[in-house]
């Protein structure tokens, strides 16, 4: 019988903020402990899926945390990885994606996640700091909000997850399992990134700061302006709104932010 | 007499009893890895390693080297006789008489075993060493009397009436079963006397070598990488030779006084970790070892076997953690035992195999991997710390007399006092120096010891890599431990490859030794040291580790200062705590090593205590004030250095004065 949860944990080669030297990317190692805690909890397997060069030592990290193999999907740099994810997903019946939030190079725009779950059509639950359960096809998740604040939720499987930089941290890599596990390399079609070959990518300029005025006249009011929640106001609740309803108000909060012109 | 026929027939029993016992005990030691060892040439070194490096290290407790010396040459001697006199009854009133000189040069030296066995302090072990000196006792008496009348002292046929001669004769066997027991069975079925027969075998076979003859062999010998396992796991990953060497232990508890982990209350005494060595490769439990416990630990729990894991059940990995790796016990151990060599070698396994580097260990050894620093800093902000001090990067100028290796204390804004004092001193030298800049690495220093061993070897070959791209003399360093690596670390991976400029090989100096060199060449100019009184703290990775005790200590002379010597100093200083990645792993304890390090400093009295190490200067730092100024031997020099324009300076203003006044009047 298979297991229940057959937990698929999406990892990228990361990126050393001070050397920019290849690494075990924060969240994906986090994504891969959540797992491996997971797997130790209920009844699943994980199975730790990489696009690119399987001749990548980064890889050897993660299979360092404790893995027996890993699964490369093949593919040269810049290709689209997501076709192949997909077809992977759906040869191994995959239920549950745990992944970061984000990648720490390349586009690193966030939107894997999202745009495997719209082609699978799963939810996507973000910013997940625990896993606490998952019973009779259900999963009690904790996400995480700012400021250290959690939100309880119950989703049902299948869904993808991306992983907080909340959750708990990735065990340390040791040198000789990683080295000896067996990596798994599966060819995968050749899926050009139409879109991204005509892009012109320089490098990113920092963005200036929004001045911060301080009104603070005490050390309570600094404190107070560092830990208090927003007081939002300017949001809006809208729960017996039609669909159209909700879409243009999210439509005209994306114009007025210059998000969308 | 029945003695007539049963001495020989004792003698002989025990005798292939022992034999039977050395082989049972040699398949022990045979479970452990191979070694390339010249067996030959070992056993031709023994007596010597034994009468003069052995003898050297008991020698430093004047009382025990004689009481061995009488005990262990009457024994033997006198043993080889009894073989002689008794076994092939070879009647020779000569070799009757020697026999009886050496036992009697025996009685008188177990009589001091038995002495100091009447209090003993500590750190000797109790138990079945406590009987020691009553067996050597009885086998002297024993065989004395037994000796008498070959000897000719009693007649052959002197007789005690029929029930005197049994009982007598009765008397004699129980004594000689007894004390030859202890002395012949017990060498090689584990009693105390065990430490004669494996000590005299690790002496011949030990693995390295080189320590005999007054040498000194400090660097951890490398790790083979990309096997099915690294590091120890089980008692018989170590080499044979190294679980002969624990065999070797005489439990004199000489590393335990020393170890400063366990005078702080943390997990660990090398005497037991050597024991519990012993119970590991020979099977059972600790519960016949009589010593002390490793602080807080409970003695009678532990359980090994040649091919269980040690830290399941034999000892708990912070014992492991807990070390500085600062030598001391190894300095301090007659039998030559290397118990670091032991402790990296089992650190390996949980950290190559298991990951489990406790506390910052994890995140120290991921930063060294990512950024190639402890701390993780940018590689790119390695030489911030120069902005000012117009220094030659190697990259530009190619070749230099002196490279100087900055080490990691470049990151560390308290180490960079330190580095600018050195390069003031070398400026005012004139040396011709450069720096490797951002092309230097961390040395691995801290990788290595905390198990590491891949990630230290990495950076080994990177460093030499960019070492061999460039010319130099001589390589300084203020890093003791950079220092070590460079010097004595590097060899196994090309460092003696390196060649000066013209083209000999590369000498690695530590700054107090170069720039004593500098001020004996006259080129340091230095003025008066009119501060109080001024203790040094050796660093471990300087002197015990490569040797250096004097180079400090004749700068400190050379600035006017007379050092009041702590009561450990020189080869028996006692740590800081900053060595091994310690304070990374950070055990807990009852004290802080550096607290009791600092005690040291001010019983002395002393105002100021000089270093010649980075990581010294910052755990005697961390001891709360008040306490004396901790200061690198650098900063002293560079605040007393006389700089010759200064010195012409108030004769050039007194001149130009008095042409001002000339042409005023």
């Amino acid at each position: 019988m298979p297991p229940s949860v057959n937990m698929v944990a999406l990892v990228s080669v990361g990126r050393h903020p001070q050397s920019g030297r290849s690494r075990r990317a924060e969240q994906d190692g986090r994504a891969v402990e959540m797992g491996m805690n997971l797997s130790c909890d209920i009844d699943g397997q994980l199975s730790v899926v990489h696009v690119g060069d399987s001749k990548e030592p980064v890889l050897r990290q993660y299979a360092g945390m404790g893995l027996d193999a890993l699964t490369v999907l093949e593919q040269d740099s810049g290709l689209d990885v997501l076709p192949g994810v997909v077809t992977y997903l759906k040869e191994t019946k995959a239920n549950l994606v745990l992944t970061g939030v984000r990648a720490e190079r390349g586009e690193s725009s966030g939107m894997l996640p999202y745009l495997l779950a719209e082609q699978l059509g799963w939810p996507l639950v973000p910013r997940v700091a625990e896993i606490l359960s998952i019973k009779e096809g259900e999963a009690q998740v904790l996400l995480a909000l700012p400021r250290g604040q959690r939100r309880s939720i119950t989703v049902a499987l299948p869904f993808i997850a991306t992983v907080d930089n909340a959750a708990k941290g990735a065990r340390q890599t040791a040198y000789g399992p990683g080295l000896r596990a067996q990596l798994n390399v599966v060819e995968s079609e050749d899926n050009t990134d139409d879109i991204a070959t005509s892009w012109d990518i320089s490098p990113a300029k920092p963005r200036p700061k929004r001045m911060k005025v301080v009104k603070a006249k005490s050390a309570a009011d600094r404190f107070k302006a560092a830990t208090a929640k927003p007081a939002g106001g300017g949001g809006r609740v809208m729960k017996n709104e039609t669909a159209e309803e909700k879409a243009q108000a999210i439509f005209d909060l994306l114009k007025q932010e210059k998000i969308v012109r | 007499m029945i003695l007539d026929w049963l001495l020989p027939a004792l003698i002989g029993v025990l005798l292939v009893l022992a034999g039977i016992g050395a082989v049972r005990r040699m398949n022990l030691w045979r479970a452990g890895q191979a070694e390339k060892v010249d067996f030959i040439a070992g056993l031709m070194a023994m007596p010597k390693r034994y009468l003069h490096d052995l003898h050297h290290v008991v020698e430093r407790d004047k009382y025990m080297s004689r009481t061995h010396v009488a005990t262990g040459g009457g024994f033997v001697l006198a043993m080889a006789l009894v073989v002689l006199v008794h076994l092939f009854g070879v009647d020779s009133k000569i070799l009757a008489w020697a026999l009886l000189a050496s036992l009697v040069m025996m009685f008188c030296g177990a009589l001091f075993v038995a002495k100091r066995r009447l209090n003993p302090p500590s750190r000797l072990s109790k138990g079945p060493w406590m009987r020691l000196p009553k067996s050597l006792l009885t086998f002297s008496i024993t065989f004395f009397v037994l000796t008498l009348p070959v000897a000719g002292v009693l007649p052959d046929g002197f007789s005690l009436g029929v029930i005197g001669g049994w009982v007598f004769t009765l008397v004699l066997s129980v004594l000689i079963l007894l004390s030859l027991g202890e002395m012949l069975f017990g060498m090689t079925w584990g009693g105390p006397m065990k430490h004669a027969f494996a000590g005299a075998l690790h002496l011949a076979f030990h693995r390295r070598p080189e320590r005999f003859g007054g040498g000194r062999s400090t660097g951890l010998k490398a790790a083979d990488l990309g096997g099915a396992s690294h590091g120890v796991a089980k008692p018989s990953d170590f080499k044979w030779n190294q679980l002969l060497g624990f065999d070797a232990c005489v439990q004199c508890g000489r590393c335990e006084a020393v170890c400063p982990a366990f005078a702080a209350g943390q997990p660990l005494n090398p005497k037991k970790l050597i024991q519990d060595m012993v119970v590991g490769f020979a099977g059972g439990t600790d519960e016949k070892y009589a010593g002390s416990a490793y602080p807080g630990v409970e003695v009678g729990h532990a359980k090994g076997g040649a091919d269980n894991i040690i830290t399941d059940g034999l000892i708990s990995s912070d014992t492991l953690w807990s070390c500085t790796t600062c030598r001391a016990c190894v300095e301090e151990c007659p039998m030559m035992i290397e118990h670091v060599d032991a402790i990296v070698d089992m650190r390996r396994f949980l950290t190559l195999e298991k990951g489990e580097t406790p506390n910052k260990g994890a995140q120290v050894l991921e930063n060294i991997i990512a950024t190639d620093n402890p701390n993780g800093y940018s590689p790119a902000s390695r030489t911030h710390w120069a902005a000012d001090q117009n220094l030659n990067v190697m990259k530009d100028v190619k070749q230099a007399d002196v490279l100087f290796w900055v080490s990691d204390g470049a990151f560390d804004m308290r180490s960079q006092r330190i580095l600018r004092a050195f390069v003031k001193l070398l400026k005012a030298a004139n040396v011709d120096v450069a720096i490797l800049g951002d092309e230097e690495l961390d040395s691995g220093d801290v990788a290595r010891r905390l198990g590491d061993d891949a990630t230290f070897q990495s950076l080994a070959k990177r460093n030499l890599a960019t070492l061999s791209k460039y010319r130099f003399n001589k390589i300084v360093t203020t890093d003791p431990h950079a220092f070590h690596c460079l010097r004595n670390e590097y060899g196994d991976f090309g460092a003696d490859a390196l060649l000066s400029i013209s083209g000999e090989s590369v000498e690695v100096l530590h700054h107090t030794t170069y720039l004593n060199q500098l001020v004996k060449e006259g080129r340091l100019q230095l003025d008066t040291f009119k501060g109080g009184k001024v203790t040094y703290h050796d660093p471990c990775y300087l002197g015990r580790y490569n040797g250096e005790y004097e180079a400090p200590r004749e700068l400190l002379a050379s600035l006017g200062i007379e050092v009041a010597e702590m009561e450990r100093s020189g080869y028996r200083s006692r740590c800081c705590g900053g060595g091994g990645g310690a304070p990374i792993t950070d055990i807990p304890g009852e004290r802080r090593i550096a607290d009791m390090r600092m005690e040291d400093v001010v019983s002395t009295g002393a105002e100021l205590v000089a270093v010649g190490c980075q990581q010294c200067t910052a755990m005697l730092e961390g001891v709360v004030e008040p306490r004396p100024v901790v200061r690198d031997i650098a900063e002293l020099l560079s605040e007393k250095l006389k700089e010759p324009e200064k010195l012409k300076e108030p004769e050039e203003t007194i001149e130009a004065e008095k042409i001002m006044e000339e042409e005023r009047a």
